[in-house]
C-alpha cells in the first residue's frame, strides 16, 4: 500500500515537472516575452528597448535556465539596470540583494511577482482557489447525489418508462456545454426582460425584478447568487456521472448473485438497496473522482460568465494579460488537482472493492 | 402458511402441459413445448438434456422468474396444489427462498462479492420469518457447520472470493436450506467444480434432501450424477420433455430413440476407440425457430419413418408396466430395443511408433507478489514439478487432473508460451524447452499445435472460416501460391467432415462442434506432428462430443500425430488414450498404460479421482472415496507428499513420512510407475474401485 503511494506520488511529481516546463516553455516564447515587454515597459519602446527590457527583468538566457530559476533550483537572476539600480528575482526593486536568498522559486515557496495583481502570485492565487473551493462543494452537494440518484433509479429497471425519462434527461445535459447552457439559464431565470423572471413579477411572486441573480460573488454567497453558477457546472456532471452510473446498476442488475437474491425472496427494495447498490457505485466512483479535472473546465467558463473571483476567472484574466507567473501557478495547481484526484480515486476503489482490498 | 392445509401424499410440485415462449421483436420464440412432470414429497427428479433443450427455462419458470421476454402461454404450475402461475408478486416473493429454494451453476457469480457470507445467509430467514439479526446469524453459522464446512466462525465473516468454488458451492447450499424449503432447484449445482469436489457436494446435497425430507429438481447434462442423485429422470429434447420415468428403468429399458442415441455417445466403461467406439448423433441440434414438424428428434432419428414422424405433434405416452414409464415417440413399442447398433464400424488400431516428444525433469516455477499493490512478499509457485515422460508417433498420452494441478502451464511450455525454469524438452531430437514461441522456426511452430477449450473464443469473429485456415496455411509457410493454400483449405474442410461450403462462413454462423473442428483444422494446417488438445470437448454437447473425439482419432490414425489430450474427464481419457499422466499440484503422481491406471493398484489420488467419476450405467459399482477439504493452492503447498493432507491411506505409512518427504517415483510391473511412500505389499492389495456386475 504505502509503496503504491509512493510510486504514485513520484509519478505525480515528474508528470508535474513535465506538464509545468510545458506551459513554462509556451509562456515564454519571444513573441510573447515582447509583448510582455512592451505592456510592462513602454507601448512606444524601441526593438533595442525591448530586447534590452527583456535581459534587463530575467527574461533572457536559456529556457531551461529560467525554468530552473522558476522552479528554484537554479540561482535567481540579478543585475543591475541602467540607472543603477540592482534588480533581481529575489528581491525587490530597490532593496539590498546582499540580504536576498540565493534561490527562489516554487520549491523555496516563491511563485513569482504577479502583472495583474501587482502583487505576489501565492496569496493571490490561494485567495481565488478558495473562492473556487466554495463553488466546487456546492457543485459536489447536487451533483453527486442527484446524478446517483438518477442512474440508480434509471439503471435499476432497464428499458422501463422512467429509464427512458432519465436517460434523455441526462444525455440532453450531458450533450450540453456550460457556455451554453449557462446561458440558457440566465436567460430563463436571470433577466428582466426574458424567461420566467418578467412573469413571476408580474404576477407578484416575487419581489425584485429577477427569480436568480446573473452574478456571483465570492464575499456574498446567497442562494440567489449561488443557484446558476452551481447549477450551470453541475448540470453537465450529472448528466455524465448518471450515465454511467445506469451503465454500472444495468450491469449489477442482471448480475446473478441479484437473482440470487431475488429467488431468495428479497423484495425488490431491498434487492436494490442492500445487494446492488454498493457493487454499482464501485465504477461510479471513479467516474466521479475523474470528474474533478473536468470541473475544472466548467469552473473557467461559468466563473467567467457569472463574474465570479475564482481559480477560473484567474485564469483567465492571466491568460488575457499575459501574466506569465499567474498562469505558471494556475497550472501547477491544476496539475495537483487532477493527480491528486487520480491518486484518491485510485485508493479509495481499493477500499470500495473488497476483492482487490484483499487478492 | 399454506402447507397446513397440504397433504403430503399429494405431489409438492406438478407442472401441467407447460409451454414457455421467449418474445423477441421479430418472432415468438417457444422454449419449452407441452412439458408436464410430477415431484413427490422427498423424491429428487433429474432433467437430463443438452445446452439450449429448455431444462433451465423449466427451472426458472417454477420460480416464475423468466425475465422480461419470458412468458408461459400455457399449462399450470402447481406447487402445493397453488398454482404459481397466478400468483402476484408479493405471493411469489413469499415462496421464494422460502419454501422453494434454487442453487446454481456457477458459485462465484451468484454470491454477492460486497457482502459478507453470514449477512447473505442471515438475509433469508430475516425476510421470511422475521427472525432477529442476532438468531439469524447464529443460525447461519449452524447451517455453514451442517453443510460440512470448515471452521464456520471465519466463514460466515468472509467474503464470497476469499472462498474456493466449493466452498462457495456449499455456502450456495446453506443459504438454499436457511428456510428449510420443501423443494430445492439445483441448476447444473456441479458443472464449474472439480470431480473430487464434486463428488463431496453430490454426496452432501443426497444426505441433506434425506435429512430434512426436501425433494429436490436437479438439472444436469450429466446422466451419470443423475443416476447417483435423482429417483426419477425427464430427459428433454429441443424443449420438450420426450422420455420420463424411473431412473434405473430409462437407464436399462429407455424407450425414446434419443434417449438411447444419448446413450451410446457417452463413453462408459467398455467402449474402447477401436473395438467399440462411441456412436455420435448425426445432424445439430435445431435452433428453436427451425424445429421440424412432428417429432423434433425426427432428422436426426436412425428409427424415423417419412410421412408418419413428421405428420403432427407427437404426444407423450405411457409405457405399460412402468414406474410412470412415458415416451413421447410414435415408434417405441415397434422398435426392438435389444438390438445392437447397426452402424459402429470397427477401426484398427494405429501402430505406435518412436518418441518424437520427451521432456525431462520439466520445471516451471512463477515468481508472483502478494498484497493490493503489487508490493509484499514474493512467492513461488511450483506449476510444474519434476516431470518427465516421453510421447510416440501416433499415441494418444492423456494428461489427467483437476484445476490447478499444472497441466496448462504443461502445455503453454511445450507450446513455447512460456519458458521451462529448468529440464530439458526434445522435440524430434531438437531442444525446445528455452525457445519462445517468436523464436522457434516456422517448422518447429507448425508441427507443434494445440487445440483449445473454447471453440467460441478462439476463431476470429470477423474472419471467414476458410480465410482464417488460409492464413494459418500463410504463417507456416504452406504452399506455393493462393490457389495451393485454397485447394489446400478446402481438403482440410474434407478432413474435419465440413462441407466445402463452410469456407465462405462466419464463426457465428457455425455451432460450437463445427467451430471446434475449424480450431482442429487450423491446428493441423502445417501438418502437425505434436497436438495438445486442452479439453477440447469439455464445452461441448454430449452428443457433439462422440463426434469431435472420434474425429481426432480419425485424423490421428491417418497422420500419424502424437495426441497429448488434457482432460479432467476420467471418462472419455479412458476410452481414447493410450498411456495416462495423472498430476496432482504440479506432481506427476501416476503413470502407466491406460489398463494400468484404471486398475489397482492405484496411486491414492487416482484412486479417489476414479471413484468421483459418476457412471451412468446401472450396472457398474463403485466404491465412493470422498475426498475431504479443497486442492491445497499451489502457493502454499503442504510440506511432503503433496497428496498428504487429503490422502486416505496416509496412516498405513509408518513414521510419518508423508509429512515430511516428497514420495520417490515407484516403477511397478510393465512400467506403471506411481509417486507414493505406499509399500508394495499394500498397493498390490488394493481393491478396483469400478466393478461392473456380472449381466
Amino acid at each position: 500500500m504505502l509503496i503504491f503511494v509512493v510510486r504514485r506520488l513520484g509519478l505525480m511529481l515528474l508528470s508535474a515537472f513535465v506538464l509545468t516546463f510545458v506551459v513554462f516553455y509556451l509562456t515564454n516564447l519571444p513573441p510573447n516575452l515582447e509583448k510582455l515587454a512592451r505592456s510592462e515597459g513602454s507601448v512606444r519602446m524601441t526593438d533595442e528597448a525591448v530586447a534590452q527590457w527583456i535581459i534587463d527583468n530575467g527574461h533572457g538566457g536559456s529556457v531551461l535556465g529560467r525554468y530552473g530559476q522558476w522552479l528554484g533550483v537554479v540561482p535567481g537572476w540579478s543585475n543591475v539596470d541602467e540607472k543603477g539600480v540592482p534588480r533581481g528575482r529575489c528581491f525587490a526593486a530597490g532593496t539590498d540583494p546582499a540580504l536576498a536568498p540565493r534561490y527562489c522559486g516554487i520549491l523555496q515557496g516563491d511563485w513569482g511577482y504577479s502583472t495583474y495583481f501587482r502583487g505576489p502570485v501565492l496569496p493571490n492565487l490561494g485567495e481565488k482557489l478558495g473562492a473556487t473551493g466554495i463553488l466546487m462543494l456546492w457543485v459536489m452537494i447536487v451533483m453527486i447525489p442527484t446524478s446517483l440518484l438518477i442512474g440508480i433509479l434509471a439503471g435499476m429497471r432497464e428499458g422501463s418508462r422512467t429509464d427512458r425519462v432519465l436517460s434523455t434527461f441526462s444525455i440532453a445535459t450531458t450533450a450540453t456545454p456550460e457556455y451554453v447552457s449557462g446561458v440558457v439559464l440566465v436567460a430563463l431565470l436571470a433577466s428582466p426582460v426574458t424567461g420566467l423572471s418578467p412573469l413571476l413579477s408580474e404576477w407578484g411572486l416575487i419581489d425584485g425584478k429577477i427569480l436568480f441573480q446573473g452574478a456571483a460573488s465570492p464575499d456574498r454567497i446567497t442562494f440567489w447568487s449561488f443557484t446558476l453558477p452551481v447549477l450551470t457546472i453541475a448540470l453537465y456532471g450529472i448528466g455524465y456521472i448518471a450515465r454511467m452510473t445506469r451503465a454500472s446498476m444495468t450491469e449489477v442488475m442482471t448480475a446473478q448473485y441479484i437473482r440470487t437474491a431475488r429467488l431468495k425472496g428479497v423484495g425488490f427494495r431491498q434487492v436494490v438497496l442492500r445487494h446492488a447498490l454498493r457493487n454499482a457505485l464501485i465504477a461510479p466512483f471513479t467516474v466521479i473522482m475523474l470528474q474533478f479535472p473536468w470541473l475544472l473546465n466548467g469552473v473557467v467558463i461559468v466563473e467567467t460568465l457569472f463574474n465570479y473571483k475564482g481559480f477560473g476567472w484567474t485564469l483567465v484574466v492571466a491568460a488575457g494579460n499575459n501574466d506569465i507567473n499567474l498562469l505558471l501557478g494556475c497550472s501547477v495547481v491544476a496539475v495537483f488537482v487532477v493527480l491528486v484526484t487520480q491518486l484518491i480515486s485510485d485508493i479509495g476503489y481499493v477500499f470500495l472493492n473488497p476483492r482487490i482490498r484483499l487478492s | 402458511m399454506a402447507d397446513t392445509t397440504w397433504d403430503p401424499s399429494k405431489p409438492i410440485l406438478e407442472i401441467e402441459n407447460l409451454s414457455i415462449s421467449f418474445f423477441t421483436r421479430l418472432r415468438e420464440i417457444p422454449a419449452v413445448m407441452d412439458f408436464s412432470c410430477t415431484v413427490m414429497a422427498g423424491e429428487a427428479m433429474g432433467l437430463v438434456g443438452e445446452s439450449g433443450c429448455g431444462k433451465s427455462t423449466v427451472a426458472l419458470a417454477v420460480m416464475r422468474d423468466l425475465g422480461k421476454n419470458g412468458k408461459i402461454v400455457a399449462g399450470s404450475i402447481k406447487f402445493k396444489g397453488r398454482d404459481l402461475t397466478h400468483m402476484n408478486d408479493e405471493e411469489l416473493r413469499q415462496i421464494r427462498g422460502s419454501e422453494i429454494a434454487m442453487i446454481y451453476q456457477e458459485p462465484m457469480a451468484s454470491l454477492n462479492p460486497a457482502m459478507k457470507v453470514g449477512a447473505q445467509l442471515a438475509e433469508v430467514p430475516m425476510i421470511h420469518s422475521g427472525m432477529s439479526k442476532e438468531d439469524a446469524w447464529k443460525l447461519a453459522r449452524q447451517i455453514v457447520a451442517d453443510v460440512r464446512l470448515p471452521d464456520p466462525d471465519r466463514i460466515i465473516n468472509a467474503y464470497p472470493h476469499q472462498l474456493s468454488g466449493g466452498q462457495q458451492q456449499r455456502i450456495v447450499i446453506a443459504m438454499a436450506l436457511m428456510a428449510k424449503p420443501a423443494l430445492l432447484i439445483l441448476d447444473e449445482p456441479t458443472t464449474a467444480l472439480d470431480v473430487t469436489v464434486e463428488a463431496g457436494i453430490v454426496d452432501l446435497v443426497k444426505d441433506l434432501g434425506k435429512k430434512y425430507g426436501t425433494s429436490m429438481l436437479f438439472i444436469s447434462h450429466n446422466l451419470g450424477l443423475v443416476m447417483d442423485v435423482c429417483d426419477r429422470i425427464c430427459v428433454m429434447y429441443s424443449g420438450e420433455a420426450v422420455e420420463t420415468g424411473n431412473v434405473i428403468e430409462v437407464f436399462d429399458k429407455m424407450r425414446h430413440p434419443y434417449t438411447q442415441a444419448l446413450f451410446r455417445s457417452i463413453p462408459l466403461p467398455g467402449a474402447d476407440k477401436n473395438a467399440r467406439p462411441l456412436i455420435s448423433i448425426p445432424g445439430n441440434f435445431p435452433l428453436p425457430h427451425e424445429r421440424p414438424s412432428g417429432c423434433n428428434f425426427g432428422p436426426r432419428c436412425d428409427y424415423f419413418q417419412a410421412g408418419r414422424c413428421d405428420a403432427r405433434d407427437i404426444p407423450m405416452d405411457p409405457v405399460p408396466g412402468g414406474d410412470r414409464h412415458a415416451s413421447r415417440c410414435l415408434r417405441w413399442s415397434e422398435i426392438d430395443w435389444d438390438a445392437p447398433p447397426a452402424k459402429r464400424a470397427v477401426k484398427e488400431k494405429a501402430p505406435i511408433g518412436r518418441v518424437v516428444l520427451k521432456m525431462e525433469d520439466l520445471k516451471k516455477y512463477y515468481a508472483i507478489s502478494s498484497g493490493a499493490f503489487g508490493g509484499g512478499e514474493k512467492k513461488v509457485v511450483k506449476a510444474n514439478e519434476t516431470l518427465s515422460f516421453e510421447a510416440r508417433e501416433g499415441e494418444t498420452l492423456a494428461i489427467v487432473g483437476e484445476s490447478g494441478c499444472g497441466k496448462s502451464t504443461f502445455a503453454k511450455v511445450l507450446m513455447g508460451l512460456e519458458t521451462a525454469t529448468s529440464g530439458s524438452i526434445m522435440l524430434f531430437d531438437e531442444n525446445v524447452q528455452s525457445t519462445p514461441i517468436q523464436k522457434r522456426n516456422v517448422d518447429t511452430v507448425s508441427s507443434v499445435q494445440m487445440v483449445f477449450q473454447n471453440p467460441f473464443d478462439t476463431l476470429n469473429p470477423s474472419m471467414t472460416v476458410g480465410r482464417q485456415i488460409i492464413r494459418a496455411l500463410e504463417i507456416f509457410k504452406q504452399g506455393k501460391s493462393d490457389e495451393d493454400r485454397q485447394n489446400r483449405m478446402l481438403e482440410l474442410l474434407d478432413l474435419v467432415k465440413l462441407p466445402r461450403a463452410f469456407a465462405e462462413r462466419m464463426p457465428r454462423q457455425l455451432s460450437g462442434g463445427q467451430k471446434q473442428r475449424v480450431g482442429i483444422a487450423r491446428a493441423f494446417a502445417g501438418g502437425a506432428k505434436v497436438v495438445v488438445a486442452d479439453e477440447p470437448v469439455s464445452a461441448l454437447d454430449v452428443s457433439v462430443q462422440a463426434a469431435v473425439t472420434d474425429l481426432l482419432m480419425d485424423i490421428q490414425r491417418e497422420n500419424r500425430t502424437t495426441l497429448l489430450f488434457i482432460s479432467h474427464d476420467l471418462s472419455i481419457v479412458r476410452y481414447l488414450s493410450d498411456r495416462v499422466l495423472v498430476m496432482y499440484l504440479g506432481h506427476v503422481v501416476e503413470t502407466g498404460t491406460t489398463d494400468q491406471v484404471f486398475q489397482p493398484p492405484y496411486h491414492p489420488y487416482t484412486e479417489a479421482l476414479l471413484s468421483a467419476v459418476p457412471i451412468a450405467d446401472t450396472k457398474v459399482i463403485r466404491k465412493r472415496i470422498v475426498l475431504e477439504g479443497d486442492i491445497p493452492s499451489a502457493v502454499n503447498p503442504p510440506p511432503g507428499c503433496p497428496f498428504q493432507t487429503r490422502c486416505r491411506w496416509k496412516a498405513q505409512v509408518p513414521g510419518g513420512l508423508c509429512d515430511r518427504e516428497v514420495p520417490p517415483m515407484v516403477t511397478l510391473e510393465g512400467g506403471h510407475q506411481i509417486k507414493c511412500h505406499l509399500s508394495r505389499e499394500i498397493l498390490a492389495e488394493m481393491e478396483p474401485v469400478i466393478k461392473v456386475a456380472a449381466e
